[in-house]
C-alpha cells in the first residue's frame, strides 16, 4: 500500500474520527442506540483498517499482542468485578443499585456504564486479536 | 456470603478464566485453576446439602425479581448435577497439568490459555445446570460449547482439528435448534423463566408453534447429547482430544445435555404434554435401544481404545435415555443415577488411558500389549472402571443398571430388561479385549515403560475408588437421584 497515497491519507484522517465515534457509541449507549459490543467492533475495526493500509508490523508496533492479551481478559474482569462489587456492598450479584450508597438510580447508571466498558474492551481486543491471528498466518 | 452461593458457583470459575490468561506458563496458573475448581466443588456440596433440607433455592440475579430478571433456581436435580460437574472438573484439573505440559499441541507460552478454555467450559456447564431461565441455558450452552471446540482441537493428532470442526458444525446446528425452540416458546408465552413457562404453556399447548418448539428442542438437545443416530460427531471428538479434555467432556458435557432434556421435558413442558400428548417415549425408547445395541457392537471392533470407549459412551447415553423413556420414578432414578455413575466410570477409564498415552504415546490396541505388567497401577484403575462400566455388583455401574432393569420389569417390558443384560455382556467383550492385550500379550522387544507419574495416578485412582465406594454406599447416587426423580415427576410433593 506504500505507493497509494490517497488511502493512506484518508486512513490517517478518518482514524481519529472512527475511534472517537466508537467512544461516542460506547458512552452514549445508555441513552441511545449503541453499547459496548458495537463500540468495541467499531474501535477494533479502526485498528484493522490501519493494519490493512499500513501493514501488520506497523499495527503490531502500536497495539502489541501482549496489550491485547491483557485487554481480552481485562474486559471480562471488569464485568465480573462489577458484579462482585455488588456482592461486597451487600446486594445480589450484578445488583448495580447498591453501587451508589445515596441513590440507587445513580448506582444503576454507574453499573451499566462500567459493565459496557468491560464489554467494549474485550470485544475490541478480541476483534484485533482474531485479525492478527489470521493476517499473521504463514509468516 | 452463604446466600450468594448460587451466584458464586458460576462466578468463581468465570473470574478465574480471564485471570489465568494473564499468567505465565507454569505451576501458578494451574494452582489458580485448581483453586477455582475446588471452590466450586465446595459450593456445590454446600448447595446440595442446603437443597436436601429446604428443597428449592431461588437467587435473583442483580436483584431483579423472578419472572422478569434471570433467576438461578436450584432443586435436587440440578444440585446433584452441579456436584457431578464440579467434582469431575476438579479431579480432571488435578490430572491436567502434566498433560498440558507435554501432550497438547500448543506452544509453551500459550499453555495458560488451556486453563482459560477449561474454566470457561466449566463455567458454561455449571451455568446451564444452575439457571432457571431458558434463554440463559442457551447462553451458557454457547460458552461451554465454544470453549470445548477449542479444547478438543488441542489434541496432538492433527485429526483433532477436523474432529473439532465436525463437532462445531453439529453442535452449532444443535444450539440453533435449541434457540429456535426457546424463541418459539417466548413468542407464545412472553416469558423465559422456566417456572413461568411451565405455568403458561398448558394454555397454549395445543398449537403448532408449541409442538414445533418441542420438536426443535428434542432434536437440538439430542444432537448435543449424542443420541443415536445424531452421535456421529462424538467418536472422533473424544478419540483425538487430549486425554484430560476427553475425561472432562465425556464425564460432564453430554450429561449436562441429558439434564437439559430432563428439565425441559419434565419441568417446562410437563410430563403430561411430553409423554401424554406428544408420546415422546415412543420416539426415545427405540432410539435408545438401537443406540445401546449398535454402539456397543461397533465398540467391539475399534482398534483405538479411546474411540472404543467413545462408542461405549454413546451406548451409555442410550441407557440414560432408556431410563427417561420409561417415564416412571424408577426409570428416571436410573437415568439420573447413571449420569453420576457414568461420569465416575468414564472419568476413571479415560484418565487411565491418559496415563497410558502419557507413557507410550498411543492407545492403539496392538501397541498397549504388555502394559499391564509395566504399569500395574494404571491398568488397575482401568480394570476397576471397566468392571463398573460392565455393571458388576459392588461397583457404581451396577446401581444404575439395577434400577434400569427394575424399572423395565415394573412396566412388564421384560425384552427391554433382557436387552440391557445382553448389552452389558457386549461391554464385557470390549473391556476384555483391552485387558487381555494389556495383561496377557507380551510387550514388544526392547520397550521400557515406567508406571505413570503420581500426579496422573492419584486423580485416576480417586475416581476408580469412587466407583467402588458408590457401589456400596448408594445414598448419593441412588438416594439423591430418587429424590430428584420424584421431584421431576412431581410425586410425593
Amino acid at each position: 500500500m506504500r505507493q497509494y497515497p490517497i488511502p493512506r491519507l484518508v486512513t490517517k484522517l478518518l482514524l481519529p474520527l472512527i475511534l472517537l465515534f466508537a467512544l461516542y457509541v460506547q458512552f452514549h449507549g445508555d441513552y441511545g442506540p449503541g453499547g459496548g459490543f458495537q463500540a468495541g467492533v467499531i474501535f477494533g475495526a479502526g485498528f484493522i483498517l490501519y493494519a490493512l493500509i499500513y501493514g501488520l508490523d506497523e499495527a503490531r508496533r502500536i497495539l502489541p499482542p501482549w496489550l491485547l492479551r491483557i485487554g481480552v481478559s481485562l474486559g471480562v474482569l471488569i464485568y465480573a468485578g462489577v458484579g462482585v462489587a455488588g456482592l461486597l456492598l451487600g446486594g445480589n450479584y450484578l445488583d448495580y443499585g447498591v453501587l451508589d450508597s445515596h441513590d440507587p438510580v445513580h448506582g444503576q447508571h454507574l453499573g451499566i456504564l462500567l459493565v459496557e466498558l468491560g464489554v467494549g474492551i474485550t470485544v475490541s481486543a478480541v476483534m484485533v486479536t482474531i485479525f492478527y491471528a489470521f493476517a499473521g498466518r504463514g509468516r | 456470603m452463604i446466600d450468594h452461593l448460587p451466584a458464586l458457583q458460576v462466578v468463581i470459575p468465570l473470574i478465574a478464566a480471564p485471570l489465568s490468561a494473564l499468567f505465565r506458563p507454569g505451576r501458578a496458573v494451574w494452582l489458580l485453576a485448581m483453586a477455582a475448581c475446588g471452590l466450586s466443588l465446595l459450593i456445590a456440596v454446600l448447595l446440595l446439602d442446603q437443597v436436601l433440607t429446604q428443597r428449592v433455592i431461588s437467587y435473583p440475579m442483580g436483584s431483579w425479581p423472578a419472572p422478569w430478571g434471570i433467576e438461578y433456581r436450584i432443586d435436587a436435580a440440578n444440585a446433584f448435577m452441579l456436584l457431578i460437574v464440579s467434582g469431575i472438573g476438579t479431579i480432571v484439573m488435578a490430572f491436567a497439568r502434566p498433560i498440558v505440559e507435554q501432550r497438547i499441541r500448543l506452544p509453551e507460552y500459550k499453555q495458560p490459555w488451556f486453563y482459560t478454555a477449561y474454566l470457561l467450559c466449566l463455567t458454561g456447564l455449571l451455568g446451564i445446570v444452575i439457571t432457571g431461565d431458558a434463554f440463559n441455558v442457551f447462553v451458557f450452552l454457547e460458552i461451554s460449547s465454544l470453549s470445548s471446540y477449542a479444547l478438543i482441537g488441542l489434541g496432538r493428532d492433527r485429526r483433532a482439528l477436523t474432529a473439532s470442526y465436525q463437532y462445531l458444525i453439529m453442535g452449532t446446528i444443535g444450539a440453533t435448534f435449541i434457540l429456535i425452540s426457546i424463541g418459539l416458546l417466548y413468542v407464545m408465552t412472553g416469558t423465559l423463566n422456566m417456572m413461568d413457562l411451565a405455568e403458561r404453556i398448558p394454555a397454549v399447548a395445543d398449537t403448532r408453534t408449541i409442538r414445533a418448539a418441542f420438536a426443535f428442542l428434542t432434536i437440538g438437545v439430542s444432537l448435543k447429547l449424542a443420541l443415536f443416530p445424531l452421535h456421529l460427531w462424538l467418536p472422533n471428538a473424544y478419540a483425538y482430544a487430549p486425554s484430560a479434555v476427553t475425561a472432562f467432556l465425556a464425564a460432564t458435557a453430554t450429561k449436562v445435555a441429558v439434564y437439559v432434556l430432563l428439565r425441559f421435558f419434565f419441568t417446562i413442558f410437563g410430563v403430561d404434554f411430553s409423554f401424554g400428548t406428544m408420546r415422546l417415549d415412543l420416539v426415545l425408547l427405540p432410539l435408545a435401544l438401537v443406540g445401546i445395541f449398535s454402539a456397543s457392537v461397533v465398540a467391539i471392533f475399534q482398534n483405538n481404545v479411546k474411540r472404543m470407549l467413545a462408542y461405549s459412551s454413546v451406548a451409555q447415553i442410550g441407557y440414560m435415555i432408556l431410563g427417561i423413556s420409561l417415564v416412571s420414578v424408577t426409570g428416571v432414578t436410573a437415568a439420573i443415577s447413571h449420569l453420576f455413575n457414568h461420569a465416575l466410570m468414564k472419568g476413571a477409564l479415560f484418565m487411565a488411558l491418559g496415563c497410558i498415552s502419557f507413557r507410550i504415546g498411543t492407545v492403539q490396541l496392538d501397541r498397549i500389549a504388555g502394559v499391564g505388567r509395566a504399569m500395574p497401577w494404571t491398568m488397575g484403575a482401568f480394570v476397576v472402571g471397566g468392571l463398573s462400566l460392565i455393571g458388576v455388583p459392588l461397583t457404581a455401574g451396577f446401581v444404575s443398571k439395577w434400577y434400569l432393569i427394575v424399572g423395565a420389569l415394573e412396566k412388564g417390558w421384560w425384552p427391554v430388561a433382557v436387552l440391557v443384560l445382553v448389552t452389558s455382556l457386549l461391554a464385557v467383550i470390549y473391556i476384555w479385549r483391552v485387558v487381555e492385550t494389556a495383561y496377557f500379550k507380551p510387550a514388544p522387544e526392547g520397550r521400557v515403560v515406567n508406571e505413570a507419574p503420581l500426579a496422573l495416578l492419584i486423580p485416576a485412582w480417586t475416581l476408580a475408588l469412587a466407583n467402588l465406594y458408590f457401589g456400596l454406599d448408594t445414598s448419593l447416587n441412588a438416594g439423591v437421584a430418587r429424590t430428584a426423580a420424584e421431584m421431576l415427576l412431581s410425586v410425593g410433593h
